[in-house]
C-alpha cells in the first residue's frame, strides 16, 4: 500500500499521495450538499426547458397544439421541427470515424422510438414548462411498432460498439470443431438495460454573443465541448463546458444528446440562459441503453478438457436508425486459450433508442455468456469449473498471440478461492443447504476487461511559495478523480497533496480524455504525471548547473523530487526547496506540461488486460425460488492501485452492478406499443444495500512496466465481468437448473 | 403539472366542505398522488392537503381492547410503535417491508389504504385503462402482465392492490372509519377495494368527498400476536412491490389451531381472504395437508390473467410456508430483513454456508 511512483522509499509516511487509501477531497461537499452539479445552477433569468416525449414507437407527428401550450401561463416558446432554428450540423449526420450516434433534435416530424424529443416548451418555471409539454397533446400518424428479437428486421453489422470488429475467426475454426470429443451448445439471453445513473442528465446553457456556457455532465469534457461546438457553427474555443461532478454516467454521458441541443438552441434563440434536466421516465429515451443480447455459444473440447474450439455468436440490438452492436462475442477473444475461436455478431433493428457505451459495453454481456457456458461445459466434462479454467488458461492472448503486459490471473483464482473456501465446493449441484433448508450454491466467473488508454494533457504550474497549480479536464463520475488524479499529480511534483491545488472538471483546461474504458486514471494519471515531471525537470536543470545550490553537477538523473525538495539520489542529506531554487534564480512560476497516450511500441508488443475472478455463493430458497446472493468475492489484479479505497469501491460497484444484472435489470417495452412499461426506479429494479449483505474484493498485487509509466489499468468495469456467470452459475449449483436468459427470475427455479 | 388550487383546512369539516369542488382530492404524504400528477395520471384542480389537521396522528388502545390508529399516523411510526408492533406483529413486519425507509416516513396510515395500482398501463396516460378512463378498455390485457392479477379480475381490469399493509389488515378484519359530507361511518376493510366484475374495473367504495380519519384493529386481532408473519416474494430484498405476498395468523390452543387468519396480497385488486381458507385450519393441527388445503382452498378459482401463472403456483406455496412459520411463532424480534424468506443472514458474515 506505500509504494509511491517516485524513487523507493520516498513517500512512506501515511496520508499522502499514491497508493493511500486517500478518502474523496470531495467527499464533505457532497454529503453537505455544496457540491454543484449542472442542474444546481440557476443563473440570473433563467428559463425552464422541458421537451414532449413521443408516446409511440414509429411514425410521424401530424399535430401538436401549440396555442395551447403558449396559452399556459408562464409559457414563452415552443420550439417544433416547423421553427426549429438551423443546426450546423445535421442531427442525423455522424462523422465519419468518430465516436458519435444519431440524435433526434426536431430534424423533421418523423417518430423513431417512444421517448423521441418531438417538441421543447420554454417557461419561466419547470412547471409550466411541464405543463406547456403536457398540453401539445400530439396527434400521430402511427405504424405499428417492433419491439424484440423476433419482430425486428436483421441485418450484418459493420462493426461493434464504436468501430469495433464483428466477425474475427482465429485458427482454423473447422479442425477446431472437429478435433473436439464433447460438445456444448446453448444460448443465452440479455435483456435492454438502461444506464439510470443516479443524476439524470442536466444542462444549463447560456449565450453571450457566439460564446455558449454550458454545465452539463459529461465523461469526455473537450471531445464533447467540440461536439457541441460543431453544431452551432462556432470553434470549440467559444465553447465552455463545466462539468465538476457526475451523479455517475456510465457511460451514457459522452455525447451530445438531443434533449441538450434543443436547450442550447432554446437560449441562444431567447438570449437568456436555459435549463433543462430530464426526468427518470426520460431516461428510458434518447440518452443510449444496453442492446438486448442473444448469444449462441458453442464449445469444443477434447477429452482432457482442453477448448478445441471456442464459438460465439451474438446478434444485439439496436435502433431502426443508427447501429451501435453490444460487442458481446468480442469477451471471448482474450479471455481462454483455446486453438480455435470464431466470434462474430448480427443486429437486429428495433423502434428503441439508440443503444450505446453501457459500463463494460460489449465484456458486461459477453462475459454472462462466456462464464455460463464454460460452467455448462466443466460440468459436461465432469470438471470442477476453477479446474476447467486452468485447463484453459491463456498464457498469451488468444486473439494475437502476445504476450500480456501483465497477467496475475493464477494469483486471483487462487486468492479468490481461498477466501470463498471453494475448494470445498461438490461438484454436482443441489448437494448444499443452510440451516433453514435453503439451496446453497456456489459458483464463478472469469473477469477481463481491457487496460485502455486515451489521449490526455495536463498543464503545472509550481509556484513561488512551493505550492502548485496542476491541471487536467477530468471527469469525476463518482469514482473519485478528484482524489485519485490529484494523488498522481502531487507525486509527479514531489509535493504532498495539500501543497496542489487540482483543478479539473471544466473544458479550458488541458484536455483529460475520456472517463471511459476505464481508462481515466491511465490516462489523465499519465499527463498530471508526466506535466509535474517537466516541472521537475526544469527545477533540477536550474539547481544542478547553480554553482550555489547542494545539487550543483548533480545532473537530472541524479535527483529526486520529494515533500517539496529536490534531493541528490546518491546523497539524500544534499537537498534544496522548490522555493530556494525558484527563488535564486529569479523566477516566481515554473510551467511544465504532460501528455499521457500509450507508447505505441508497448501497444504493438504486448496484449494488456486486466483481470480478476469473482466467486459467489447464492442462497435459493427451494419452493419460491427467490434467491440471495449471500456472499461475493472476487480478486483481481489490476496493475498499480493509485488509491485502494477507491479502487475497491470501483470493484465492489462492479461487481454490485453484475449482481443487478444477473437478478433484476431488464428494460422492458410493450411489444405492441413500444413504450416502456417499468420505466422508472420503481419498476426498473437495481440492487439495493439489503441485496449485498457480503460483497468483498480483494486486490492482487501486480506489476505493469508496459501499459504506462504509472503502471495503471483499470477498475471501472472489471467488476462486472465475471460476477453475472458466477451468480448464474451459483444458482444452478444450488437449485440444479440452468439459467440461460438474464434476468433469472424466481419462476425460472421453481419448475 | 396542471395548475391546482392548493388549500389547507383547519378542521375536518372545513376539509370535507372544501372537497365539493369538482376535481377536488385530499393530500396525506403525498408519496402516490404527487407522482401521479407528475405523470399526468392525475390532475386535480383542488387540494386539499389534510397532513396537518389535528387529532389524526394518534395511535390509542381503546377500552375494549380495540386499538385505533388515525389516517394520519406514518407508516414509520406505526412498526415502530412497540406496543402496536408486540400486538399486532405481521402488520408491523408488513409496514416495515414496503417502500423504502424515506417513503414510509412520509407516506401515511390513510394514503396505504386509498394508494392507486401499479400497473404499468394505470400509470400510462397514453395507455387504455378502465380505472383511469371508464370504459377506455385495458391494455394491459394481452401486454406485459407478470405482475398482474391471477384471481378476482376480469376483463375490465387485471390490476393488483400493491399495499403490503393492507394484507395483514384485511386478515385481522380492521375497521376503517370514513368521513364525509353525509357524516362519519365504519367500513370493514374487506368492503374498501372492488373487485372488477364484468362491467366495472373495481377501485374504492369511497364516495365523492369522503375520508379515511382512522383505522380500528378490533378486540380479538391482538389474540393472534403469538403465532404471526407476513412473507413477501419480491424481485429486490428492498424497494419492490410484491410478487406475491401473504399474511398468516394463528390462534393456537395447545397445538390445535383455534382460529386462522389468512389474506394475500398482489394477487388480486383487493387484499384475498377467504373465510373458506380459515376454516380449513379452524380445528387442525397445523400439518402440511391442513396447510395444503387452507392453500389450495384461498386460491379457488385462480387463474392467469396474462403471463402470469407462476404467481399461482408462488402464492400457494408462500401460503404454506407462512403457515408454517406462523406455527413456529412470531420470531422474537422483527426480523433484519422483514417478510424477507431468508430469515437471517449468514452468522458470521463472509463465513461459508454452514453446509
Amino acid at each position: 500500500m506505500s509504494d509511491t511512483l517516485t524513487t523507493p522509499g520516498a513517500h512512506t509516511r501515511m496520508g499522502s499521495n499514491s497508493g493511500q487509501p486517500m478518502t474523496r477531497r470531495d467527499g464533505i461537499a457532497k454529503v453537505t450538499g455544496t457540491a454543484t452539479y449542472a442542474a444546481d445552477n440557476r443563473p440570473e433569468g433563467l428559463l425552464h426547458a422541458v421537451y414532449a416525449m413521443s408516446s409511440v414507437a414509429r411514425g410521424r407527428v401530424t399535430a401538436l397544439d401549440v396555442a395551447a401550450a403558449l396559452a399556459h401561463p408562464g409559457v414563452v416558446h415552443v420550439m417544433t421541427p416547423e421553427n426549429r432554428p438551423p443546426l450546423a450540423q445535421d442531427p442525423d449526420d455522424k462523422p465519419e470515424g468518430s465516436m458519435a450516434l444519431r440524435i433526434e433534435a426536431l430534424q423533421n416530424s418523423s417518430v423513431r422510438y417512444v421517448g423521441q424529443p418531438i417538441a421543447l416548451v420554454v417557461a419561466e418555471t419547470l412547471e409550466a414548462a411541464t405543463e406547456g409539454a403536457r398540453l401539445l397533446a400530439p396527434v400521430y400518424a402511427v405504424e405499428p411498432a417492433r419491439i424484440g428479437f423476433d419482430a425486428g428486421e436483421a441485418f450484418e453489422p459493420e462493426s461493434t460498439g464504436f468501430g469495433g470488429q464483428p466477425n474475427i475467426d482465429i485458427g482454423d475454426i473447422a479442425a477446431g470443431r472437429a478435433a473436439g470429443t464433447r460438445h456444448l451448445d446453448q444460448t443465452y439471453e440479455t435483456p435492454l438495460q438502461y444506464h439510470n445513473a443516479m443524476e439524470p442528465h442536466a444542462i444549463v446553457a447560456q449565450w453571450q454573443d457566439d460564446h455558449l456556457t454550458i454545465d452539463t455532465p459529461n465523461q469526455a469534457i473537450v471531445m464533447a465541448r467540440a461536439a457541441f461546438a460543431a453544431f452551432f457553427d462556432i470553434p470549440a474555443e467559444n465553447v465552455l463546458l463545466r462539468s465538476p461532478y457526475l451523479g455517475g454516467g456510465f457511460g451514457s454521458k459522452a455525447l451530445p444528446i438531443g434533449p441538450q441541443i434543443l436547450a442550447i438552441l432554446a437560449a441562444r434563440e431567447l438570449q437568456r440562459p436555459v435549463k433543462l434536466a430530464l426526468r427518470r421516465d426520460q431516461m428510458f429515451g434518447p440518452v443510449q441503453h444496453r442492446g438486448a443480447t442473444r448469444q449462441r455459444m458453442q464449445l469444443d473440447m477434447d477429452d482432457t478438457g482442453r477448448l478445441t474450439l471456442l464459438d460465439h455468436h451474438t446478434t444485439a440490438t439496436t435502433s431502426s436508425f443508427d447501429t451501435f452492436i453490444e460487442g458481446a462475442s468480442a469477451a471471448s477473444r482474450n479471455t481462454y486459450a483455446s486453438p480455435a475461436i470464431a466470434t462474430s455478431h448480427s443486429g437486429v433493428r428495433v423502434d428503441t433508442g439508440t443503444p450505446g457505451a453501457v459500463r463494460a459495453p460489449g465484456e458486461a454481456s459477453g462475459s454472462a455468456a462466456l462464464e455460463c457456458a464454460m460452467d455448462e461445459a466443466a460440468e459436461l466434462m465432469g470438471l470442477d469449473p476453477l479446474d476447467f479454467r486452468l485447463r484453459n488458461y491463456a498464457e498469451t492472448d488468444p486473439q494475437t498471440g502476445k504476450p500480456f503486459s501483465s497477467k496475475a490471473l493464477r494469483e486471483c483464482y487462487e486468492a479468490g478461492a481461498k477466501a470463498f473456501g471453494w475448494q470445498n465446493r461438490p461438484l454436482a449441484p443441489r448437494q448444499m443447504r443452510d440451516d433453514q433448508g435453503h439451496l446453497v450454491g456456489w459458483g464463478m466467473g472469469t473477469s477481463l476487461f481491457g487496460a485502455h488508454m486515451n489521449k490526455a494533457q495536463a498543464r503545472a504550474v509550481l509556484r513561488a511559495d512551493g505550492s502548485a497549480m496542476i491541471a487536467t479536464a477530468g471527469a469525476d463520475m463518482g469514482q473519485g478523480a478528484w482524489t485519485a488524479l490529484a494523488q498522481i499529480a502531487a507525486d509527479g511534483l514531489g509535493l504532498d497533496i495539500d501543497k496542489i491545488d487540482f483543478r479539473s472538471g471544466e473544458s479550458s483546461l488541458p484536455n483529460g480524455g475520456i472517463a471511459g474504458g476505464s481508462g481515466h486514471t491511465a490516462t489523465a494519471g499519465s499527463a498530471l504525471f508526466a506535466a509535474g515531471e517537466d516541472v521537475i525537470r526544469q527545477l533540477a536543470d536550474l539547481a544542478t548547473a547553480d554553482p550555489a545550490s547542494p545539487l550543483f553537477g548533480a545532473g537530472n538523473a541524479g535527483v529526486v523530487a520529494r515533500q517539496g525538495r529536490l534531493h541528490r539520489a546518491d546523497d539524500e542529506s544534499r537537498s534544496e526547496s522548490y522555493n530556494e531554487i525558484m527563488a535564486k534564480a529569479g523566477i516566481s512560476e515554473l510551467e511544465g506540461k504532460g501528455e499521457g497516450a500509450r507508447d505505441p511500441g508497448h501497444a504493438e508488443s504486448r496484449a494488456m488486460f486486466s483481470h480478476g475472478a469473482v466467486f459467489a455463493e447464492v442462497r435459493v430458497d427451494p419452493d419460491l425460488g427467490q434467491v440471495r446472493v449471500s456472499r461475493l468475492i472476487g480478486a483481481f489484479a489490476a496493475g498499480r492501485i493509485i488509491n485502494p479505497h477507491l479502487a475497491r469501491s470501483q470493484l465492489l460497484g462492479g461487481m454490485i452492478w453484475g449482481l443487478g444484472f444477473a437478478l433484476m435489470e431488464e428494460g422492458i417495452h410493450d411489444k405492441r406499443t413500444g413504450r416502456p412499461v417499468n420505466g422508472d426506479l420503481a419498476g426498473y429494479h437495481v440492487p439495493v444495500n439489503a441485496d449485498a449483505p457480503m460483497v468483498e474484493a480483494l486486490m492482487i498485487h501486480e506489476d505493469d512496466a508496459f501499459v504506462n509509466p504509472l503502471g495503471v489499468k483499470g477498475v471501472g468495469e472489471l467488476g462486472i465481468t465475471g460476477t453475472v456467470g458466477a451468480i448464474a452459475n451459483a444458482v444452478w449449483h444450488a437449485t440444479g437448473v440452468r439459467p440461460r436468459s438474464f434476468p433469472i427470475h424466481m419462476e425460472t427455479l421453481i419448475g | 403539472m396542471n395548475l391546482f388550487e392548493y388549500l389547507r383546512p383547519a378542521s375536518l369539516d372545513e376539509a370535507i366542505a372544501a372537497a365539493r369542488a369538482p376535481g377536488a382530492t385530499y393530500l396525506a404524504g403525498g408519496t402516490n398522488l404527487l407522482d401521479l400528477m407528475k405523470i399526468g395520471v392525475q390532475t386535480p384542480r383542488t387540494i386539499i392537503d389534510i397532513s396537518r389537521l389535528p387529532g389524526l396522528d394518534r395511535i390509542e388502545r381503546l377500552a375494549d381492547g380495540a386499538t385505533r390508529v388515525g389516517a394520519m399516523v406514518r407508516n414509520a411510526d406505526l412498526a415502530r410503535d412497540a406496543d402496536f408492533a408486540a400486538n399486532y406483529p405481521a402488520v408491523a413486519e408488513a409496514l416495515l417491508s414496503g417502500a423504502s425507509a424515506q417513503l414510509r416516513n412520509a407516506a401515511s396510515l390513510g394514503g396505504n389504504l386509498m394508494q392507486q395500482t401499479r400497473c404499468s398501463y394505470f400509470q400510462d396516460p397514453h395507455s387504455a385503462c378502465n380505472r383511469r378512463e371508464p370504459g377506455s378498455g385495458c391494455a394491459a390485457l394481452d401486454g406485459e402482465t407478470r405482475n398482474h392479477a391471477v384471481i378476482g379480475w376480469s376483463d375490465q381490469c387485471i390490476a393488483t392492490h400493491p399495499s403490503d399493509f393492507c394484507v395483514p389488515l384485511a386478515a385481522l378484519g380492521a375497521v376503517v372509519e370514513v368521513a364525509g359530507p353525509g357524516g362519519t361511518r365504519d367500513l370493514p376493510i374487506a368492503q374498501l377495494h372492488m373487485l372488477p366484475d364484468a362491467t366495472s374495473p373495481g377501485g374504492t367504495t369511497l364516495a365523492p368527498g369522503e375520508m379515511i380519519t382512522g383505522l380500528r384493529l378490533p378486540p380479538e386481532a391482538a389474540a393472534f400476536r403469538d403465532n404471526a408473519r407476513y412473507l413477501k416474494l419480491r424481485e429486490r430484498t428492498s424497494f419492490a412491490f410484491a410478487v406475491v405476498s401473504v399474511a398468516a395468523m394463528l390462534r393456537m390452543e395447545g397445538d390445535v389451531i383455534a382460529e386462522a387468519r389468512l389474506a394475500l396480497g398482489g394477487v388480486a385488486a383487493q387484499p384475498w381472504r377467504r373465510a373458506e381458507a380459515e376454516a380449513v385450519l379452524a380445528g387442525a393441527k397445523p400439518g402440511d395437508d391442513a396447510i395444503a388445503a387452507a392453500a389450495e382452498a384461498l386460491m379457488a378459482g385462480a387463474r392467469p390473467s396474462g403471463d402470469n401463472a407462476h404467481k399461482i403456483t408462488l402464492a400457494k406455496r408462500l401460503i404454506q410456508k407462512a403457515l408454517h412459520l406462523a406455527a413456529a411463532g412470531t420470531p422474537a424480534v422483527m426480523p433484519a430483513l422483514p417478510a424477507s424468506v431468508f430469515t437471517s443472514e449468514p452468522a458470521e458474515r463472509g463465513e461459508p454456508a454452514d453446509v
